[in-house]
């Protein structure tokens, strides 16, 4: 009496039901979105500390692929003269070195992601697609670091860029979905079983000698050619020698081949991944 | 009546039991198949056990609820999933609001990262936002004490001041619902008091707070209503007073609290209880003297044990052993004895400690206790002023400087 209840303002609340089970693929985009500044945090964290903790810090991203190239020009090339589609060899490898090594250690550190984080996920809640998600992204600044070098070596070899320069991102974009989508699978599988993680580096092995690595994609007979582009890497890699440099064959048909093994890839990893997310805790 | 910002309805969670590494190996799936290829057609049935059961509550906004009960009552289960960490076997939760989990302090730092960057790091991860972390960067800072040491790579700090920096960046968490586990007894005393203020302040503000604590002082002047968890369901929901005095009750009549032996009556003996019954303090398991003390032990007798071993022993928080005793040839005749030790003093830096007793009759063990609540010990600091250079031990001493003929110089002092 007298006094009027004070009208409390509703804010809006975001109200969270937490059930045993979710639903096949329930992706839940707006939340992972409101946490897209973890993400940041995650692939800033990751890009210091992997600077922080090397004697030489970044050059390591240019090292890494330069030194490979040196090598894989001299003894595939030089010695053993494997056709490289008229590009100087060190050209030529170093284009398919870039997106292969960005690939190679993004997949890697996806694997390990889960299990590194195990404290963490013991003791706070954030949608774990982060996780894998920040890994893949965190590469991409090695990789920018090695392009610039790949710059450089196009101005030595006086290589003109042309229009298909453009397409480029889009080659870089099936790269990290494909490191994304078996990072899902291999990251929740290697929180089950540990041993997931000595396994990565002999499949990363034999895969690059599946994929246009040290020799260009035309030296697989037609018509195996579909087959082998079901390794989305082949139509990557292909793709990016054919983007920066003009040589080599449009990977039309092939790419499109690849995008769907990607798509297949993401799609089961995000199934797999979810179904693991809620009790991720319980196991690692 | 307040709105209910969390209700649950039978939350349930069932975790397989008897798998000593919760993660295999993929090499002994295999070899376990090759072995015997037929074996994992024939699942053999794994045993499970309820952390939790049935557990339904709710909690108002503003309210301040406090969960106690043994270790493996299911208390923090529940905070799991509450939080959203792991999900409920059974049962569901409904949560209006933002939740902050604060299970551990200090989640997400990472030792190579500076004070400054594990603290938008830590931020981040408990679910603060980057704007949210610069408006309250200088508080955080203010409140840790580590100004100067903020671009220091936090390897290089003291534990002291890692877990002033962790508490602040935790403690300034503002969500609609705090989650929080016992991590409050952390730091030095000074800090611990400044923690508990500012937990206090937490409580009192309106949020709404859920609390896991063993310490029931902590409890009693925190919280507003208390659930009371026992075997994963829950015993008593009610008024602080009220449920704090049946547990308390509870535990004075003899009921083994946090006993593994509770679970498996019919034992040989079993450990019923442990106090400090001198110096007395208004709390039987916190010290706040250095001596001289004594501990009991009651441990109660079924059969007779007549050739008896016993041990004790006393671990700090991060496991480390600080003392053990053993005593052999004991003869016990059935009933209730006390294991009594008394010490001119405990000069142990102040903390949480845990004791550990066991009972061997003949080489077999009877009973092994990991005692609970923890020992507290809240003494005075007697110690270098500088966190990095607390030692383990906790001694007042004198010191003088004097020639060689014993005659007292300047700079005598009393630490």
């Amino acid at each position: 009496m007298g006094i009027a209840p004070i009208q409390v303002a509703h804010f809006e609340r975001p109200v969270v039901r937490i059930t045993a089970r979710r639903g096949w693929l329930q992706l839940e985009l707006r939340e992972l979105w409101s946490y897209r500044e973890l993400l940041y945090f995650f692939v800033w964290r990751d890009v210091k500390i992997r600077y922080k903790q090397t004697a030489i810090g970044a050059a390591w991203a240019v090292l890494q692929p330069f030194l490979t190239m040196v090598v894989f020009s001299l003894f595939f090339g030089a010695l053993a003269k494997i056709p490289s589609q008229g590009l100087p060899y060190p050209v030529f490898y170093y284009c398919a070195l870039l997106p292969w090594m960005y690939f190679a250690s993004a997949l890697q550190n996806a694997t390990n992601t889960v299990v590194e984080h195990q404290r963490v996920i013991t003791k706070v809640y954030f949608p774990r697609l982060v996780l894998p998600l920040a890994s893949v992204l965190s590469g991409l600044v090695d990789f920018a670091i090695g392009f610039v070098v790949f710059l450089a070596m196009m101005l030595y070899y006086g290589i003109v860029p042309t229009r298909t320069t453009l397409l480029l991102p889009v080659f870089l974009l099936l790269a990290v979905l494909t490191a994304l989508g078996l990072g899902l699978w291999l990251s929740a599988l290697n929180a089950l079983y540990r041993d997931v993680k000595y396994v990565v580096p002999f499949l990363l092995q034999f895969w690059m000698f599946a994929s246009p690595v040290v020799y260009p994609s035309a030296l697989v007979p037609e018509r195996w050619r579909w087959l082998y582009a079901l390794n989305p890497m082949a139509g990557v890699i292909e793709g990016f020698r054919w983007a920066l440099t003009g040589h080599g064959q449009p990977p039309g048909g092939m790419l499109l081949v690849s995008a769907g093994m990607v798509a297949v890839t993401i799609l089961g990893g995000l199934i797999y991944f979810q179904k693991m997310e809620g009790t991720i805790a319980d196991v690692v | 009546m307040r709105e209910a910002v969390i209700q649950t309805e039978r939350l349930g969670k069932r975790y397989r039991i008897g798998e000593r590494e919760p993660y295999r190996a993929l090499r002994h799936i295999l070899g376990e198949t090759l072995k015997s290829p037929l074996r994992i057609f024939r699942r053999t049935r794994p045993s499970y056990f309820w952390a939790l059961k049935d557990v339904s509550f709710e909690v108002r906004e503003g309210e301040v609820l406090g969960l106690i009960g043994r270790n493996g009552a299911g208390k923090t289960t529940l905070l799991k999933i509450l939080s959203r960490i792991t999900r409920p076997t059974d049962g569901h939760a409904e949560i209006r609001g933002r939740v902050g989990s604060l299970l551990e302090v200090g989640t997400g730092f990472h030792p190579e990262l500076t004070g400054r960057e594990n603290t938008y790091l830590s931020g981040a991860i408990l679910g603060m936002s980057k704007k949210e972390i610069d408006a309250k960067f200088d508080s955080i800072v203010d409140f840790a004490e580590i100004e100067k040491f903020l671009d220091t790579p936090v390897k290089h700090y003291s534990s002291g001041m890692f877990v002033r920096l962790a508490f602040s960046v935790a403690a300034h968490l503002e969500p609609d619902i705090l989650l929080v586990d016992e991590v409050l007894a952390v730091g030095d005393i000074a800090f611990q008091k400044k923690c508990l203020g500012k937990m206090g302040d937490v409580a009192h503000g309106g949020r709404t707070v859920v609390f896991v604590s063993h310490q029931m002082n902590q409890i009693r002047r925190l919280c507003q209503r208390v659930v009371w968890f026992d075997a994963g369901q829950i015993r008593k929901n009610g008024p602080t007073a009220e449920v704090v005095g049946a547990y308390e009750g509870a535990m004075a009549a003899g009921e083994v609290v946090g006993s593994p032996a509770a679970a498996t009556p019919g034992g040989k003996a079993r450990f019923l209880r442990w106090e400090i019954v001198e110096p007395r303090a208004s709390e039987p398991h916190l010290l706040s003297s250095l001596g001289p003390v004594t501990v009991n032990f009651e441990v109660r007798v079924n059969e007779p044990v007549l050739r008896g071993h016993h041990g004790a022993a006393l671990f700090n928080a991060e496991r480390q052993l600080m003392w053990a005793w053993a005593t052999d040839d004991l003869r016990l005749e059935p009933g209730s004895h006390l294991l009594s030790y008394t010490f001119p003093m405990l000069p142990l830096r102040p903390g949480v400690y845990a004791w550990q007793v066991s009972l061997w009759d003949d080489r077999t063990l009877l009973e092994l206790w990991d005692c609970l609540p923890e020992m507290i010990i809240a003494t005075e600091v007697h110690q270098h002023p500088l966190d990095e250079w607390n030692g383990v031990l906790n001694i007042p001493c004198n010191f003088h400087v004097s020639d060689g003929r014993g005659m007292r110089l300047a700079g005598s002092a009393r630490i």
